[in-house]
């Protein structure tokens, strides 16, 4: 991962949005296969609105001045949270791999992937 | 396309400015993983160390392993980062090596940002950045030549998943392949020194990727850039960017221009192959882990740290010169730091040893593991023993071989194996026998130029070598021939 991409840049970049601030039937698709998630024209259209109501309702928290509020990172007041690095015991491998749908050879078998890890 | 020359990298031409960043990713020799109990151990049996947290079984939560987070932060100071409050981030993907189809990671809020790197030749390296990370598991593809795109299968092991990983991003500030190669050299010895990680490339605990673009000569600007993978040794990085830079001053010396992608160095043909597409950081949809609290290091908690740090590498070959008094030179220095010996040299000159001589016998001819048996005592009597002429050079160095072994004092050693530097009559006479025996290598040497006396003087000092077993000096033999020659 390039320094460039990971710059927090324009944070508004991650949510796509064609000029009149309606996600597209094109930008749905997109994030339904980022999520391998497969669905037709008629749904998508759906998604898209759904999505952009999301999003107006960002728009609208967005409007608001939040020059005095210190960011939430998380709800708990918490931080610091650590534990010592100490070894555990990990589970049965017999065990985990009997929940698994195909094994071989003490690893998890998986489908031909296609392309490389990101 | 230019040739390699065996043991030189072709430059990029000049009217062209290599641009380099380097992302290294470094294990981090904890006990346990990142975020779980389980055992960070490369090597075990496949998926003997995962439990739920490591497998992303539902209802399991991570907890930042602290001795991962110091490691980071120790790392971070060393290199002169700014430690800060940050927070973890989901990278959000889908591919069987992560199994909560998503890697911890920091995004917009890493805990180390803008430091710097400086080479043992003075050239700075800017470091944008250094954030925590979990590892991915490993997966294997069966059949097809074990090809990615024509496996049959593959299997996987988590073991490595969640392993704690700093990764450390630089800026574009390399110019050379040389320089690529000293980043990642110092970046080694860095780690080292500060106890974080092993640092092997060779078993995968150091990891690097090229980032190569090039432009014209004295301009500034950013051209695209590829992403390389796939650097298994520092000779493939070096090689790897000066092909890489050749292929982008071709396509815009064409007029075309390079993609952004990834690509995948082939060590075996000696070129990069194209990989997929560069996707936008958008498309890992980031966000912060709903599952773990910010770390927000206290300011005492990082001056702790800065006390705590051993001395760095550029600092202890900064000492070595000094106490060397210039007679080290930079590159048995930059050696010595590396392999950790420079204590020992240093001390055997606070003990009276010649710096030159001390350095460059250990340097050359110390084993680089299991030499603790040498004390700094030991080396500056061997050093005296040499620059006195007692030993030869060729005796001194089977001396220091035996004394790690641990075997003892040098003149012992020097004693039991019957060395002694041969001098005076015996030496001479040695010298003449070996004149009368080799007449006409002898004419010739007394007539020759100076290239053909220096090749002649290295044959008949071998044969000295030989009849006195090693025992005679060769400068002493060189100076004998020159007198017997009449010059």
């Amino acid at each position: 991962m390039s320094p460039a991409e990971r710059a927090p840049a324009d944070r508004r970049r991650a949510y796509p949005s064609d000029v009149s601030g309606r996600i597209t039937r094109d930008e749905a698709a997109h994030v339904a296969r980022l999520a391998r998630l497969r669905f037709s024209d008629e749904e998508l259209d759906e998604l898209a609105a759904q999505l952009s109501a999301v999003l107006d309702h960002a728009a609208d928290v967005e409007a608001l001045d939040v020059t005095d509020i210190a960011p939430t990172s998380h709800p708990h007041p918490l931080v610091n949270v650590t534990r010592a690095d100490e070894v555990r015991p990990s589970l049965d491998r017999d065990e985990v791999l009997a929940q698994a749908p195909s094994v071989d050879d003490g690893q998890f078998r998986v489908p031909p992937i296609l392309g490389e890890a990101p | 396309m230019s040739r390699a020359v065996p043991g030189r990298e072709p430059a990029v031409p000049e009217d062209w400015e290599l641009v380099v960043g380097l992302e290294v990713h470094v294990e981090l020799s904890t006990a346990t993983k990142l975020f779980c109990g389980c055992a960070n151990r490369f090597g075990d049996e496949p998926n003997t160390n995962v439990c739920p947290v490591c497998l992303g079984l539902p209802g399991s939560l991570p907890v930042a392993n602290a001795e991962a987070v110091d490691c980071a932060m120790r790392l971070g100071r060393a290199l002169g980062c700014e430690v800060r409050g940050a927070v973890f981030a989901r990278k959000n993907y889908f591919y069987p090596d992560m199994p909560k189809d998503y890697q911890i990671s920091q995004y917009d809020q890493p805990t180390n940002t803008d430091g710097c790197l400086e080479l043992p030749d003075g050239h700075t390296v800017g470091i944008e950045r250094a954030h925590i990370e979990e590892d991915t598991g490993k997966t294997t593809h069966i059949g097809g030549g074990g090809r990615i795109h024509d496996a049959d299968y593959a299997l996987v092991d988590y073991n490595r998943a969640g392993v704690p990983l700093v990764e450390i991003v630089s800026r574009p500030d390399i110019r050379t392949a040389e320089q690529a190669r000293a980043y990642v050299r110092e970046l080694r010895a860095i780690l080292l020194a500060i106890g974080v990680s092993d640092a092997r490339m060779e078993e995968g605990s150091m990891r690097v990727d090229a980032n190569v673009s090039v432009r014209p000569t004295g301009s500034d600007e950013l051209r695209t850039r590829c992403e390389i993978k796939n650097l298994s040794s520092l000779r493939a990085l070096g090689r790897a960017i000066v092909y890489e830079a050749q292929r982008h001053v071709d396509l815009w010396s064409g007029g075309e221009r390079p993609r952004q992608e990834t690509r995948h160095w082939d060590e075996a043909n000696g070129r990069t192959t194209p990989g997929r597409s560069k996707e936008d950081a958008d498309d890992y949809r980031y966000f912060q882990d709903p599952d773990l609290v910010p770390l927000a290091p206290a300011a005492e908690t990082v001056a702790a740290i800065d006390a705590a740090l051993p001395p760095l590498p550029a600092a202890r070959r900064a000492d070595l010169a000094a106490d060397g008094g210039g007679a080290v030179s930079a590159e048995d220095a930059a050696l010595l730091v590396e392999r950790g010996q420079d204590d020992l040299v240093r001390a055997a000159i606070a003990a009276g040893a010649d710096p030159g001589v001390a350095a460059t016998r250990v340097a050359n001819d110390l084993a680089v593991e299991d030499w603790a048996p040498v004390t700094p005592e030991g080396l500056a009597a061997l050093v005296a023993m040499e620059t006195s002429g007692r030993l030869t050079a060729t005796q001194s160095k089977q001396v220091l071989a035996e004394m790690a072994e641990g075997g003892g004092f040098p003149d012992a050693i020097a004693e039991r194996r019957g060395f002694q530097a041969m001098a005076g009559d015996d030496l001479a006479a040695a010298v003449d026998q070996v004149i009368s025996e080799n007449a006409e290598a002898w004419s010739r040497f007394c007539a020759g130029d100076e290239a053909e006396r220096k090749k002649l003087a290295g044959f008949l000092t071998g044969q000295v070598m030989r009849a006195t077993r090693g025992q005679a000096d060769g400068a002493a033999v060189n100076r004998l021939l020159g007198e017997r020659a009449g010059s």
